[in-house]
């Protein structure tokens, strides 16, 4: 994206591994978690996935102490977090929850800076640091840093939430159910603003989930846990194409082949060319451009955008030259957002087209139903040569 | 009666109302800013020594208010002597509950995902309690502040009665003397410095709370904040 998005120094991303952990709770018939052994390479997301009670959460919380294993070893980097003052270990670690639990007193300036300022960071740091991370998460500093919490969506909470994970550029980020206590839009633009931020700063990660369908859009790696224990430790495509067994077959669901569809991103497809024309170009140079073959029309209509390549409208070639109207284009799509999660909006809108866009907003390319479902054929053999 | 005649008797040189005035201010202060510190530190451990304590602590919080303040008066100087010291024993046991109840109320009902993510941002137990806890706890414990503060305030007149200065004695000297003025002579001041304590006590609770904490209540309406009154 743009140089100024990109973090101050070389990102970090730590390898985390968990080494035979348990742990009972006092009283408890059965320990919550059961001799869990797992590797996530550094800068992999590894989503960890159950039914309730399954453990996963007290797993993701031994990570940062917020409780402690009763056995077992947890490495970060290869230094074992027993060895660490809990609260220095989780200033290096990245903490979002679903309730957000942003400060309610603290402007959205003061909740990204908190880990930033425990650690002792100058002041221009900080403000250099909180300025480039709002605007990674798509909220402009001069007119979102001084409100509160209160002041802000649900959507826009969690990505103050995030921001203030990010803050310190911590190795490891632990996420539990980050996006569950939203709405199905916001959590689907979350999760792909959350793919985007990734690529742009890769972390190790490990994403508490309860929805199989956000393990495989999320995932490098998912790991399925009942009981305390784990049953599988997987690519998606392989736990897709390979469960291990029934309870991972029937976790998955019937519709795997569907589900294939959360594997591949608009931009792993082939995009039909869109038929752009800038705001404002004469209606006599579109013809004449079409005329000689550089713009084809699409059902006898063009996208007109906007100075910055963003889509703005469709136009009927008979109206060409008439002034905008209020028809917004539907549906846009991010160009890291799953097939699946295409298709569904494509079907909400009722369109047979949908325009794909990148982080900017600019249209990159056009996407048909069709192509979408050509891609059924084998969406988990195409993820697995890519 | 007139009011002449009221402003008169306050002024009279051997009732001397203000130096009485002032008597009474100061041992409300004092008794205030006690209570405060207890209540606040009491209500803060109950809230995080668990359930049962906490239960235990508002409970008798709770059965405190209803002992009647004339008999904590006479209690405290059945165990000691008459005077000030008493007085200002029964203010203090008097304005402690308020205080107390709002602060581990307030302390219970901060918002659980800001206390987990705060630690799991690596602030200490102790950051979370002066970081996140207080602060958001702050506008409840105000309120008890200020019901203990015009509670103290109107009550104070009673430590005439067992030997210590203040309006009361201009109230008491009234009753006995059946003279309506000297009575509201002492009876009006204390009236008015209630409202006035309580007046300024709301506007810096108003001024003391985080905008960004109102803004939170405005926007959930259904959580209200209680008065303990």
């Amino acid at each position: 994206m743009t140089a100024s998005a990109a973090p101050a120094g070389a990102p970090r991303a730590g390898v985390l591994e968990l080494r035979g952990i348990s742990k009972r709770y006092r009283g408890a018939p059965r320990d919550a978690v059961a001799e869990l052994s797992l590797t996530v390479p550094a800068g992999a997301v590894c989503v960890l996935i159950g039914p309730s009670g399954c453990g996963k959460t007290t797993a993701l919380k031994m990570v940062n102490r917020l409780i402690e294993p009763s056995s077992g070893e947890i490495l970060i980097d290869g230094v074992s977090v027993r060895d660490r003052r809990p609260a220095d270990l989780r200033r290096e670690i990245g903490y979002v929850i679903q309730q957000v639990g942003l400060l309610p007193h603290l402007t959205v300036f003061a909740n990204i800076a908190t880990v930033p300022k425990l650690l002792g960071w100058p002041k221009d740091r900080i403000r250099t640091r909180a300025d480039e991370l709002m605007r990674l998460i798509g909220l402009e500093p001069e007119e979102y840093a001084h409100r509160y919490p209160a002041e802000l969506s649900g959507g826009q909470q969690q990505r103050v939430g995030l921001a203030r994970a990010l803050a310190a550029d911590p190795p490891v980020m632990l996420m539990d159910e980050p996006f569950s206590a939203v709405d199905p839009i916001t959590r689907e633009r979350l999760q792909n603003d959350f793919l985007r931020l990734h690529r742009q700063v890769p972390k190790t990660v490990v994403f508490v989930s309860h929805d199989i369908d956000e393990a495989v859009k999320m995932a490098d790696l998912v790991a399925v846990m009942d009981g305390g224990r784990l049953i599988q430790c997987a690519p998606p495509a392989e736990l897709l194409s390979a469960p291990a067994n029934s309870f991972v077959a029937d976790f998955v669901g019937a519709d795997r082949t569907l589900k294939g569809l959360s594997l591949v991103r608009l931009e792993d497809l082939e995009l039909a060319p869109a038929p752009l024309v800038a705001e404002g170009t004469p209606a006599e140079s579109v013809r004449e451009r079409i005329a000689a073959g550089a713009l084809r029309p699409l059902e006898d209509a063009v996208l007109v955008t906007d100075e910055r390549g963003r889509p703005r409208y469709w136009r009927a070639m008979d109206r060409l030259g008439e002034p905008a109207g209020t028809a917004r284009v539907e549906p846009v799509l991010d160009r890291v957002t799953t097939l699946r999660d295409a298709l569904a909006a494509l079907f909400e809108a009722g369109a047979a087209y949908g325009v794909v866009v990148d982080g900017d907003g600019a249209c990159v390319g056009l996407v048909g139903v069709d192509a979408i479902t050509g891609s059924l054929r084998g969406p988990v053999a195409r993820s697995e040569a890519a | 009666m007139s009011p002449a005649g009221i402003w008169d008797a306050f002024n009279d040189p051997n009732l001397d109302g203000w130096h009485q005035l002032w008597i009474h201010v100061r041992l409300s202060l004092e008794a205030l800013v006690l209570a405060t510190v207890i209540g606040v530190t009491l209500g803060v451990v109950a809230a995080k020594t668990g359930r049962v304590t906490g239960f235990v602590v508002s409970a008798v919080a709770n059965l405190g208010r209803t002992i009647p303040t004339f008999a904590l008066l006479a209690l405290a100087v059945a165990l000691s002597t008459i005077g000030e010291g008493p007085t200002l024993v029964g203010l203090v046991a008097l304005g402690v509950p308020p205080v107390l109840l709002n602060a581990h109320t307030g302390i219970r009902e901060v918002d659980r995902g800001a206390v987990e993510a705060a630690r799991g941002m690596g602030f200490t137990p102790l950051a979370v309690l002066g970081r996140v806890e207080l602060p958001m706890a702050l506008p409840l414990v105000f309120t008890g502040i200020r019901v203990s503060a015009i509670q103290i305030v109107a009550t104070a007149a009673l430590g005439a009665s067992v030997g210590a200065n203040g309006l009361g004695v201009l109230i008491l000297s009234g009753l006995a003397n059946a003279d309506d003025e000297i009575l509201l002579a002492g009876a009006i001041p204390t009236a008015l410095l209630a409202l006035a304590v309580g007046g300024m006590l709301a506007l810096a609770e108003r001024l003391l709370t985080p905008r960004g904490l109102r803004l939170a209540r405005a926007s959930r309406p259904t959580k209200t904040m209680r008065s303990t009154t």
